[in-house]
């Protein structure tokens, strides 16, 4: 399968599960055993609390559409997908945010705005990356 | 840091012999045509510098070793393109303390032509979080922070287009401006959409560049060339690298704590200054600048610019040499305002002088306002 995207590179051993559990159909997110915290990128320790006890815990997939923007010019020469597309900051119903793509949405500011409801559509590239883009969902 | 208010002076300034498109200089050369002009503007020599500092590829060592010179100080500190205004604050510190006796602080970056550039390999972790979705160059970073301004306090890409249309104002009365033919709003709304929201006109330029500063303590200062530019107040700070790990997207934390640093060693109140200077990677970024170094209320930061008060003949003039949205934009933009604000103190700026300016503000941001450097500069040491 050939990628019509960068993949995500370096995958650091730290995340490794979170790409894990993408292939599996799951949003892994690390939560910190000390204090509890749910946060996003994984690293050895709670960026709260500073804990060093990260676990993981699956999300709902559920969460807002933080902001956006809508690229007309692509800056990324692996990049392949035709312009216009949505870039997207997501606001997890667990709280972290992380960059994605909203898919399945006219690339259009009439037809997005920021804390739209958006969920998870897992999206396989290659058969080691499966990546979690957004779609407009429902709230909860 | 009250001790160092006013201790250090800014004694020269220049760019490279040219800033544009170069692509017969390389990035060492931008570097060394600036230093060596900024050294001349202090009446001083390139053998007099002890002290040097860099933002970027080349190392402070490598710039010594092509100056031909030994510093006994240097500082690499590389935290995006206010880097420079923040070495500002270090080299006050080293001097202060005389750990050197002439700081210069350079940029060179051929950021347009790439000549004798090393391709830098990325150690963030956009390549793991951020590429795979089409992230990359920097508007489709800001973007995030604007879309979610104009979410929250309802901004509009008509008062975006107003940074643009005041920054060219300036830039028409400046002789080394790249753009100075005047634009309207609707010719920034009708722009080539770059990433909405963002058009062409909202960006800055893609240039080479250089451009440097030279500093001294102020016993010292008096026998330079030019009067003297005191560093009154200096601060920095940082908050995060991705924009997604950015408290509040509307809100610059590391702004106002690099402001609220640079205030309280300066002894400076916002109705002090006459003269602001920003940087303006974006349309967008002035105005947050402004709500986070309190000159302005959230939200409210661009009426600066759609009432006039930031142009030509306005109340409190912002971004007087045109801007990286219009005079030039190498990549790290940070020296440039520096300079700017040197030369409205000395006087130096002709069709663009603001009259009486006694204290600028130079304030920068390195990344997505991840890293802050803010300056407080005066002609006059008397308070």
């Amino acid at each position: 399968m050939e990628a019509d995207r960068p993949l995500p590179s370096p995958i650091t051993p730290e995340a490794r599960p979170f790409w894990d559990g993408l292939r599996e159909g799951k949003l892994l997110l690390p939560r910190c055993g000390a204090c509890g915290h749910v946060f996003f990128y994984p690293r050895i320790l709670c960026p709260r609390c500073h804990a060093r006890d990260v676990g993981w815990m699956q999300a709902s997939g559920k969460g807002r559409l933080h902001a956006f923007e809508i690229s007309h010019q692509t800056f990324n020469r692996a990049w392949k997908i035709p312009p216009p597309y949505v870039l997207a900051m997501i606001e997890l119903a667990e709280g972290p945010r992380m960059m994605s793509n909203l898919i399945n949405v006219t690339p259009d500011p009439k037809a997005i705005r920021c804390d739209m409801p958006v969920e998870i559509v897992f999206t396989k590239i290659t058969d080691e990356v499966t990546l979690p883009l957004f779609q407009p969902g429902s709230p909860r | 840091m009250k001790e160092l208010r006013n201790s250090v002076c800014i004694v020269g300034v220049d760019e490279s012999d040219e800033i544009g498109i170069l692509p017969n200089k390389s990035q060492l050369t931008l570097h060394l045509e600036a230093v060596s002009n900024a050294v001349r503007d202090a009446g001083l020599t390139i053998g007099d510098v002890d002290g040097v500092f860099t933002a970027g590829q080349h190392s402070p060592a490598l710039l010594g070793e092509a100056l031909g010179i030994r510093p006994r100080y240097v500082d690499g500190t590389t935290v995006g393109g206010c880097s420079f205004i923040i070495m500002v604050g270090h080299a006050v510190a080293a001097l202060h303390h005389g750990l050197c006796d002439v700081a210069v602080i350079s940029h060179g970056e051929s950021g347009r032509s790439g000549v004798g550039v090393t391709r830098s390999r990325d150690t963030s972790l956009s390549g793991q979080f951020e590429f795979p979705y089409g992230f990359g160059g920097a508007p489709t970073y800001f973007g995030m922070i604007t879309t979610r301004h104009m979410h929250v306090y309802g901004t509009t890409l008509e008062q975006w287009a107003q940074v643009a249309v005041s920054t060219r104002k300036w830039a028409a009365l400046n002789p080394k401006a790249r753009m100075r033919e005047p634009i309207t709003v609707d010719d920034v709304l009708k722009s080539r959409p770059v990433s909405y929201p963002f058009n062409l006109l909202n960006i800055c330029l893609v240039t080479d560049a250089g451009g440097a500063v030279v500093l001294t303590r102020a016993d010292r200062a008096k026998d330079c060339a030019k009067p003297p530019v005191y560093v009154r107040g200096a601060g920095e700070a940082t908050e995060h690298v991705m924009v997604t790990q950015m408290g509040d997207l509307t809100f610059s934390e590391s702004t106002r704590m690099s402001g609220e640093k640079a205030f309280a060693m300066a002894g400076v109140t916002h109705r002090d200054f006459n003269h602001l200077m920003f940087y303006d990677a974006f349309t967008s970024g002035p105005p947050l600048m402004l709500e986070a170094l309190g000159f302005a209320r959230r939200g409210e930061g661009v009426r600066f610019f759609e009432e006039g008060r930031s142009t030509p003949g306005g109340t409190l003039p912002i971004n007087t040499n045109g801007g990286g949205l219009s005079y030039t934009h190498s990549g790290m933009y940070g020296i440039f305002p520096i300079i700017e604000a040197t030369r409205q103190l000395r006087g130096e700026c002709g069709a663009r002088q603001v009259p009486g300016a006694r204290v600028s503000l130079v304030n920068g941001m390195g990344g997505m306002l991840s890293a802050a450097g803010t300056l407080v500069l005066s002609n006059d040491s008397s308070r």
